[in-house]
C-alpha cells in the first residue's frame, strides 16, 4: 500500500487550450526535426564527403561546360573560314578568345558565368528594388489623398525582379497546397469513412491521378477564362493556382483515406465505449490518428506542387520562376543560359528545403517515439 | 440482487466455411459490489465474452442483462480497462481522463471536471505525470491512466480484460495491489479477466474458469472466502488459499490434458528392428 502525501500543485494548470503553447511545443519539435542528430564526428565525415561530392560536381561541371565551349567555338571558326576563308576564321577566333561577348560561343554556362549571372540578378533586383521604392515615395502624397478620396492608389506596374519571381513561385505554390489541402482531405476522411463514397471516388482518382499537368493547366484555362469574364482577377495566377493545386492534390487525398480508413481498433473502442457522437468521433479520434499520415500525404503534395509549378507557370505566363525561365530562353540574350541554370539551382534549393520543413512537420506530429 | 445476469448466451462468427463457435450456453449471476474472476486459458473466448458485456460484439442467442434491463450498446454504466492500455497517444493523462470525464458528465462545469479529473489521476498515483504523453509514460503507468479513466465514469460496472497481462510481472503485483485499494473505497461491481491463477484468487470474492473453446462455458465456481484487506506474503501460508489454488490448477490441468487426449490421435509404428552390427574383420579392435 502506497503511503506518501500526494503535492498537488497550489494553482491547479487549467484544462484550457492555450495555442501559444501548442505552436511554442511544435515549433521546438520542428526545431529538433531539423537539428542533426548524430555525433560530431558522423557529421564530420559526412561533410567531408559530401564537400567532396560537390568539388568533383563543380569539376565535372567545369570540364564538361569547357569541352562543349570548344566544340562551340571550333564550330564557328569552321563556319566563317566556309564564308570568308582563313583571314576570317583568325577574326573569329581572336574574338573569341579575347572575351568580347559579341561573339561568345553560346553553349552550357560554366560555374564561374552562372555565378556572375546570380550576382547581376541580384544587382537587377536592388535596382528594380530602388525604382520601386522611389516610386511609392513618390506618389504619397497623391496616393494619401486617392485612399482618403475612396478612390484605388496607384500600384507599381514595373518589371518584377529575380528576387520577386521567386516569392511570387513561393506564394503560388503556398497557395495551392492550401487550396489542395481544403479538397484533398475533406473528400480523403469521406472516402476512408465510407465504402460507398470510395467507390463513387475511386474511379475519379484512378483515371484524374496520372493526368500531366500540362492537361490540367489547358483544362482549368478552359474554365478560368469563361470564369474570368464575370470576375475581376489575376487571371494567370488563378490558372497556375488551380493547376498546381490540381496537379498536386492526389497524394494528400489517397493517404488521407487510407489514414482514416486505418485508424486502429483500439481507438475505435474507445469512442465506442465513450459513446462518441459522429462528429466528436471524426474530429477527436479519427482525424488526430491520420495526421501522421495526412502529413505524409502532404509532403509529397508539396514536392510535387513545387515541381510542377515551374511547368505551369512557364504555360500560364504567371510572373513567377517558371516563366521566368521560359522568358530567358526566349530572350536568347548571351547571358540568358547561365540565368537559366542559376534559376534551377534556386529551384532546386527551394524544392529541397520545402522538403525538409514538411518532414520536420511529419515527425513532429508522429505519436511514437 | 444481481446487477449482471447473463442467460444462455452464444457467440458465433459466421464465415465461409460455415460458423465457428466460441462461446457457448454462458450462465453467469454477478451481485452488487462483488469482484468476480474469471480464468482460462488464451484464445478460449474471454475477451469476446467481456466484449459483449461492454456492448462492443452482441451475442448471437441468449441475453446479457444489465440491472435487469438487456445490453444493446456500449454504456456510460460500464466501462472498460483494455489489455493494451488503448489510451489514445495524441492526448496527455490529463486529456485523455477528460475525455471520458466530458462524455459522461456534459453538465459539470469546468472547474468541477478539473477537479475530478485530478482527484483520478491523484487516486492512481500520477500527479507528477498528468500531463505527459502516453509514449513517455511506462506500461504501469499507461494502465494506471487506463484504470483512472475507467473509474472517471463512475461505471456501475467494471469490466477488466486482462488488464496487467502485458506488464512485468514486478509491476503486476503492485498494480493488483492498487486496483484493490481503490475497488475497495467504493466496492464497485468488478469483472476481471485474467490468464493469472494467482491473481484471480489474491484479486476476486469469487473465481469461474472458462472451459477452452470451441464452445467454451463456464465452469464450476470457486469462492473464495480470504478476508480483505489480503497480503501477499501471508497468503502463500493460508491453508483456504493453497487449496483453492491447488483445486483450480488441477481442475485447469485437467481440462487442458482432456482438450489435450481429445485430439489425440493412435500413431502406429512402423515395425522394425534395428541392424545387427556386422562384424568388421578390418580395424578389429583386440
Amino acid at each position: 500500500m502506497k503511503t506518501g502525501t500526494i503535492d498537488l500543485p497550489k494553482n491547479n494548470e487549467k484544462s484550457t487550450f492555450n495555442i501559444g503553447l501548442v505552436l511554442t511545443n511544435m515549433s521546438k519539435k520542428i526545431w529538433d526535426g531539423l537539428k542533426p542528430k548524430s555525433s560530431s564526428k558522423v557529421i564530420f565525415t559526412n561533410l567531408f564527403y559530401v564537400s567532396l561530392s560537390i568539388l568533383l560536381f563543380f569539376m565535372f561541371w567545369y570540364f564538361g561546360a569547357k569541352a562543349l565551349y570548344n566544340i562551340e567555338a571550333n564550330a564557328l571558326i569552321e563556319a566563317a573560314r566556309k564564308e570568308g576563308g582563313d583571314a576570317a576564321a583568325l577574326k573569329t577566333s581572336q574574338c573569341i578568345y579575347s572575351g568580347d561577348l559579341a561573339c561568345k560561343p553560346n553553349a552550357l554556362p560554366s560555374p564561374a558565368d552562372v555565378w556572375n549571372a546570380g550576382k547581376s540578378l541580384y544587382k537587377d533586383h536592388q535596382v528594380l528594388a530602388a525604382s520601386k521604392a522611389k516610386f511609392y515615395t513618390d506618389n504619397s502624397a497623391l496616393n494619401a489623398q486617392l485612399k482618403a478620396t475612396g478612390q484605388k492608389t496607384m500600384v507599381y506596374t514595373g518589371r518584377s525582379s529575380f528576387i520577386d519571381k521567386a516569392l511570387k513561385s513561393l506564394f503560388t505554390v503556398f497557395a495551392g497546397v492550401l487550396l489542395a489541402m481544403f479538397i484533398a482531405i475533406p473528400i480523403g476522411i469521406l472516402v476512408g469513412l465510407n465504402a460507398n463514397i470510395k467507390s463513387m471516388f475511386n474511379w475519379i482518382i484512378q483515371i484524374f491521378k496520372p493526368v500531366s499537368p500540362v492537361v490540367w493547366f489547358l483544362l482549368v484555362y478552359m474554365i478560368v477564362k469563361t470564369m474570368s469574364k464575370s470576375i475581376n482577377m489575376d487571371k494567370s495566377f488563378m490558372i497556375s493556382l488551380i493547376s498546381v493545386s490540381l496537379c498536386s492534390m492526389w497524394a494528400t487525398l489517397v493517404n488521407t483515406s487510407v489514414g482514416v480508413a486505418s485508424v486502429d481498433k483500439d481507438y475505435i473502442n474507445v469512442a465506442n465505449v465513450l459513446q462518441l457522437g459522429f462528429f466528436k468521433r471524426i474530429f477527436k479520434i479519427i482525424i488526430p490518428s491520420a495526421m501522421p499520415m495526412i502529413f505524409t500525404g502532404l509532403r509529397v503534395t508539396v514536392s510535387v506542387a513545387w515541381m510542377v509549378l515551374i511547368a505551369i507557370e512557364l504555360l500560364a505566363q504567371s510572373p513567377g520562376l517558371g516563366s521566368f525561365v521560359w522568358e530567358e530562353f526566349q530572350n536568347g540574350a548571351n547571358d540568358s543560359n547561365s540565368k537559366i541554370i542559376f534559376a534551377m539551382f534556386v529551384i532546386g534549393i527551394i524544392g529541397f528545403m520545402l522538403d525538409k520543413i514538411m518532414l520536420a512537420i511529419q515527425h513532429s506530429l508522429s505519436f511514437t517515439k | 440482487m444481481s446487477i449482471l445476469s447473463i442467460n444462455n448466451v452464444s457467440k458465433w462468427f459466421e464465415n465461409a466455411n460455415g460458423r465457428t463457435e466460441v462461446l457457448k450456453d454462458i450462465n453467469l449471476e454477478i451481485a452488487e459490489g462483488e469482484f468476480v474472476a474469471i480464468v482460462g486459458f488464451t484464445g478460449s473466448g474471454k475477451s469476446t465474452l467481456i466484449n459483449m458485456i461492454a456492448g462492443l460484439t452482441s451475442p448471437s442467442a441468449g441475453e446479457i442483462l444489465l440491472k435487469g434491463k438487456p445490453i444493446t450498446g456500449p454504456g456510460h454504466d460500464r466501462s472498460v480497462i483494455f489489455q493494451n492500455y488503448s489510451l489514445l497517444p495524441w492526448l496527455t493523462v490529463y486529456e485523455n481522463i477528460m475525455m471520458a470525464v466530458n462524455e459522461v458528465y456534459p453538465t459539470w462545469d469546468n472547474h468541477q471536471k478539473d477537479q475530478h479529473v485530478l482527484s483520478m489521476i491523484e487516486m492512481v498515483n500520477l500527479s507528477h505525470a498528468k500531463s505527459k504523453l502516453p509514449k513517455e509514460l511506462s506500461g504501469g503507468m499507461r494502465q494506471r491512466t487506463s484504470v483512472a479513466r475507467a473509474l472517471s465514469m463512475n461505471p456501475d460496472l467494471l469490466l477488466m480484460d486482462e488488464p496487467l497481462g502485458a506488464l512485468d510481472a514486478l509491476t503486476r503485483g503492485n498494480l493488483q495491489e492498487e486496483i484493490l485499494n481503490i475497488w475497495s473505497k467504493d466496492k464497485k461491481t468488478a469483472l476481471l479477466i485474467t490468464n493469472d491463477v494467482d491473481e484471480g484468487i489474491f484479486m476476486a470474492d469469487r473465481i469461474i474458469p472458462l472451459n477452452p473453446g470451441p464452445n467454451a462455458t463456464l465452469g464450476p465456481e470457486f469462492v473464495i472466502d480470504i478476508e480483505r484487506p489480503r497480503d501477499k506474503t501471508s497468503l502463500n501460508d493460508n491453508d483456504a488459499y493453497k487449496k483453492l489454488r491447488n483445486g483450480l490448477i488441477e481442475y485447469l490441468m485437467d481440462l487442458g490434458a482432456q482438450n489435450k487426449s481429445g485430439h489425440k490421435e493412435e500413431l502406429l509404428l512402423p515395425d522394425i528392428q534395428p541392424n545387427p552390427p556386422k562384424r568388421k574383420f578390418f580395424f578389429r579392435r583386440a
